[in-house]
């Protein structure tokens, strides 16, 4: 037999537990923590999980999420900790040195733990949360409770339970977040490198318009679209993509500037590559380090940009949850139901550390003049 | 310098020109008819036609725009929908309301920033360095408006209502409603008063970037090596820091007034609204609801410009107070 079974047997039984043993707690806790979670659920919620698999199209994705939650920690640690796996190559590409500088920065990782259980989170809601985020209790006697065993948040000025609209909300400030992000930087990547590797005119007038829409005070313009069309989730999806790539074009911009001078772009025009092979190939790729970083932090931006479009009225409409939403429900009654407005707003806040907290672990993971 | 402050002030001009007809654009052609908003029922066809013509909504657009810019270049920003009066007098009782509350918040947030950012760089990986962080960072991911709602509720109305605070601080308006009665002195803690919690809220993200930048500015600035000979001359740690250090990790921070301007604006938009301060951001805002076009597109135009002007501001101050930086 081999040196290793012990823990082996132990990610068996219980996965992640190797890793953790190893010191690797990242990966480790990442691995524990949703097996962990997605059991509790199957447990204490097994008659909601098998009705839940003839139910809604959103109640059957968080069966499915349960269930490949559940296998792929334990097979992920599994072979992970088998002694027959290959010893770990040890890369020294770019991107080996990143991951390992990444995973030595503690409050990074755990920042990408909490994004990890909060994407659990908005998948499994429908099995998680305690009631229907719309379902009003008796208006006479259950609006504004306080916290209690039976609404641990709450309830609001429709006596919905604060909690369950909580953990609905989720979804939508993640969806919203992670869907505008990737719109504007593939925008942003694309004009950036365009506008950098073409140069001229071409450059020229890009980099104008990426100074115009810069030099805008942004929530203005958004709330003046979205006023004046019908707020709905892909309008603000989309105005959001489309106002928010500026940034990222600068960047790249700036990133192909330099590499377009490097040997291996010359070699590629030498031997005369078509533009768009060049661009697409060769230059963006290797700008894509600052791009990352940029995403993550525009991910938080954006959570609170949609938040605060909520918040005016102008975001998600209801009944829809939404945190910022639920914020304005609290606004009026701050002193006799504090809890309404302090739960999502401290949502918010935690969902948006995190995502800067794992922005700055990657810009000093991917910055190599910063790495010692 | 002379000849790099005309290029700046020349390519800022087609930059606000762009600006312009963004503005005019984005408002103009959005679905729906302003007239619609300010009619009673009642009112005759003819009477609707007439306001049409009025509010100048019955040309083209293409014209109107040219119109528009024409009049906007002469100074005249039309006439408010909803406030019935020019729109420049709209701005000139709201925008003072609106540098107030700014500049309040702009000179508490570098304050604080630069002070904190520099006491986590002095100390690069202590305790306090990785405190301050967390905490700085924890501020710098937090939503102006639910910031200004928890103030209200702690610094209002608990420290009033609930837990009966000799101190607690107005959550709404410039001033209270007596102020016309009071002494003069009176009259100064009551507009200090009612700018606490506003400034604050606005001050608190943009307080919490500044560190950040700080701390890094300063952090490059320490491994200088006239820092080190400064040291190595036997001249104190305080000398050091304040004397060699600060005055030149300040310097790329000038431009972060460019960076900022937007992030302050957006703010009061949410903060002025909470407050009930009657500034730009509020006008803005009604006025978008309300679908007074002349007033969004003044209101908008104007931000942006300060802030074409604002980084126009900072680049030369940059280049001033720095003669390394040279432009060609």
């Amino acid at each position: 037999m081999s040196e290793a079974p012990r823990p082996r047997a132990l990610g068996g039984l219980l996965p992640g537990l190797p890793q953790l043993l190893a010191g690797r707690w990242g990966s480790g806790g990442t691995a524990l923590l949703v097996w962990v979670g997605c059991l509790w659920i199957l447990v204490t919620r097994f008659g909601r999980v098998t009705a839940a698999f003839a139910g809604a199209w959103d109640e059957r994705v968080a069966v499915g999420t349960l269930l490949t939650g559940l296998t792929v920690a334990w097979a992920w640690s599994w072979r992970d900790a088998s002694p027959g796996a290959l010893p770990k190559q040890v890369g020294v590409s770019q991107w080996d040195l990143a991951l390992r500088a990444f995973s030595r920065n503690r409050t990074a990782v755990a920042g990408l733990m909490v994004i990890v259980a909060l994407y659990m989170v908005a998948l499994l809601t429908p099995l998680l949360a305690p009631l229907d985020p719309n379902f009003q209790g008796a208006l006479l006697t259950e609006r504004y409770v306080g916290l209690s065993g039976a609404h641990p948040l709450g309830t609001d000025q429709f006596a919905r339970d604060v909690l369950s609209r909580l953990l609905y909300g989720a979804r939508i400030s993640l969806l919203i977040g992670f869907v505008s992000v990737g719109i504007s930087v593939t925008i942003g990547t694309l004009v950036g490198a365009i506008a950098g590797f073409l140069g001229g005119w071409v450059d020229g007038v890009l980099m104008r318009v990426v100074d115009i829409v810069i030099s805008f005070p942004q929530l203005v313009l958004l709330i003046t679209i979205i006023a004046f069309f019908e707020p709905s989730i892909f309008l603000i999806v989309a105005v959001l993509g489309l106002t928010l790539w500026p940034n990222t074009a600068r960047v790249v911009r700036g990133e192909v500037l330099s590499l377009r001078e490097r040997e291996f772009v010359q070699a590629a025009i030498a031997l005369g590559y078509s533009k768009r092979r060049i661009i697409l190939r060769h230059l963006i790729p290797n700008a894509l380090a600052p791009v990352i970083v940029a995403a993550t932090l525009g991910i938080g931006q954006t959570i609170v940009l949609e938040a605060g479009l909520s918040f005016l009225g102008l975001g998600v409409q209801p009944p829809t949850p939404s945190w910022g939403t639920m914020v304005a429900d609290g606004r009026n009654v701050l002193l006799n139901a504090w809890w309404l407005s302090t739960f999502p707003g401290l949502a918010i806040v935690f969902t948006v550390l995190s995502f800067n907290l794992v922005g700055d672990g990657l810009r000093d993971a991917l910055d190599p003049r910063l790495r010692t | 310098m002379t000849k790099y402050l005309v290029r700046r002030l020349l390519g800022a001009i087609p930059l606000i020109l762009g600006i312009a007809t963004i503005v005019f654009f984005a408002v103009n052609l959005a679905p729906g008819d302003p007239t619609l908003y300010y009619i009673s029922p009642g009112m005759t066809q003819e009477v609707v036609e007439q306001m049409r013509v009025n509010f100048g909504l019955d040309e083209p657009v293409h014209i109107r725009y040219v119109k528009w810019l024409g009049a906007m270049l002469t100074g005249d920003f039309g006439y408010s929908f909803s406030h019935s009066r020019p729109v420049l007098d709209v701005l000139a009782d709201f925008l003072p309301n609106t540098l107030i509350l700014s500049a309040c918040a702009l000179t508490v947030a570098f304050l604080f920033g630069i002070v904190l950012g520099t006491l986590q760089a002095i100390r690069q990986y202590s305790f306090r360095d990785s405190a301050l962080s967390v905490v700085l960072l924890f501020f710098y991911s937090m939503p102006s408006f639910w910031l200004a709602l928890m103030l209200i509720l702690t610094f209002s109305l608990f420290a009033r209502n609930v837990w009966e605070w000799p101190i607690w601080f107005p959550a709404s308006g410039m001033m209270s409603t007596d102020y016309e009665f009071l002494s003069f002195g009176a009259k100064v803690r009551d507009r200090l008063a009612h700018l606490v919690l506003p400034t604050t809220s606005l001050a608190c993200v943009l307080t919490a970037g500044i560190a950040r930048y700080m701390r890094g500015s300063m952090l490059e600035v320490i491994r200088q090596d006239y820092v080190r000979t400064a040291r190595a001359k036997g001249l104190s740690e305080r000398v050091v820091v304040f004397k060699h250090a600060l005055r030149n990790a300040l310097l790329p921070i000038i431009t972060l007034l460019g960076l900022f301007i937007p992030v302050l604006f957006s703010g009061t938009i949410f903060i002025e609204t909470i407050f009930a301060w009657p500034g730009m951001g509020r006008t803005i805002y009604e006025a978008i609801l309300t679908r007074d076009y002349p007033v969004v597109m003044a209101g908008s135009f104007f931000f942006a410009t300060m802030v074409v002007v604002a980084n126009l501001l900072a680049d030369v101050l940059y280049a001033w107070v720095d003669p390394r930086i040279r432009y060609e």
